[in-house]
């Protein structure tokens, strides 16, 4: 488990992951060289996982982006293997989930307009095997996206 | 149309695996000096591409066993009552991401918790209470793929 330095440290980082070391330590009210030794040892607990750029879609030219909920055809065994194997090959798929619930599948897809969304759904979606229902929410707005974890 | 080219998206694919990679290394991997390397990171964060970096952590590990989307459709609107609820739902530190969507609900949420009980908890004190919640639909994440977009 994780203890309170660990705790401060990794709040800090997710609030500001650029935060150079010294600011970190600063916070939390230790040594430099304290946090980066915790920090190689979050990494090889596997607690702390890497660190990777977000990338904002929108202003790439993909304006659209829609959640599409899946239920699918569980009579066939393979139904999850063969959906989620089709998936990973659409471009436009930025997130594949599964889930416990009415919902079986959930894929994010993001497209340059109404249009393109349109020709997506039609050629790329509904080719997707063994689906047995399919709904869509159309993203309007993000009002938090942080992801963080209460630690 | 787009003003970027294949070599700006290698390195959006290489930061949006791993950001600390240094211009110098992810430049030598994609065939391109350390200043230019530099140079085309710096221009895709002034166009708002590349808007940040996120840690990644494993929430299990933490002790955040399950993960649950919440599907949630407000009982009364109007812009007041949004306003309300997106005010009280950002705050609640077991929501990791809210979001604004158009279809069978109003807003999708994110949520952390220790166990089973302890989502009970946060979505009987936390989510029910929220002003204005009507209809709430659950499905607990089994897993979770993140895929590099159409880049």
């Amino acid at each position: 488990m994780l203890n309170n330095l660990d705790r401060c440290i990794l709040r800090y980082l997710q609030s500001d992951p650029s935060a150079p070391m010294a600011e970190v330590a600063e916070q939390c009210q230790t040594q430099s060289a304290t946090v980066a030794r915790r920090l190689d040892r979050l990494t090889t607990r596997g607690v702390l996982k890497g660190q990777h750029a977000v990338i904002d879609w929108t202003a790439l030219g993909y304006t659209a982006e829609v959640s599409l909920r899946f239920t699918l055809d569980k009579t066939n065994p393979k139904a999850f293997d063969d959906f989620l194997k089709a998936a990973r090959h659409i471009p436009q798929v930025i997130a594949i989930q599964t889930f416990l619930g009415r919902v079986d599948v959930r894929l994010l897809v993001i497209a340059r307009d109404m249009n393109d969304y349109q020709k997506l759904y039609r050629n790329e979606i509904l080719n997707l095997p063994h689906i047995a229902e399919l709904e869509a929410l159309m993203h309007v707005a993000t009002i938090k996206t942080a992801e963080a974890l209460p630690i | 149309m787009s003003v970027w080219d294949a070599t700006d998206f290698a390195i959006l694919r290489a930061l949006s695996r791993d950001a600390t990679q240094s211009a110098g290394a992810l430049g030598r991997v994609i065939g391109l000096s350390q200043p230019a390397t530099w140079r085309r990171i710096k221009r895709l964060e002034q166009a708002g591409v590349l808007v940040g970096r996120r840690i990644e952590l494993d929430a299990e590990s933490i002790g955040f066993s399950v993960t649950v989307f919440l599907g949630v459709k407000l009982a009364t609107k109007g812009r007041v009552s949004l306003e309300d609820f997106e005010r009280a739902v950002t705050a609640i530190p077991e929501v990791q991401s809210v979001q604004h969507v158009l279809g069978l609900y109003d807003y999708r949420l994110r949520v952390v918790a220790r166990d089973i009980s302890d989502f009970d908890r946060v979505l009987r004190r936390r989510i029910m209470a929220l002003p204005g919640v009507g209809n709430v639909e659950a499905n607990v994440l089994l897993s979770e793929e993140r895929m590099p977009g159409p880049i």
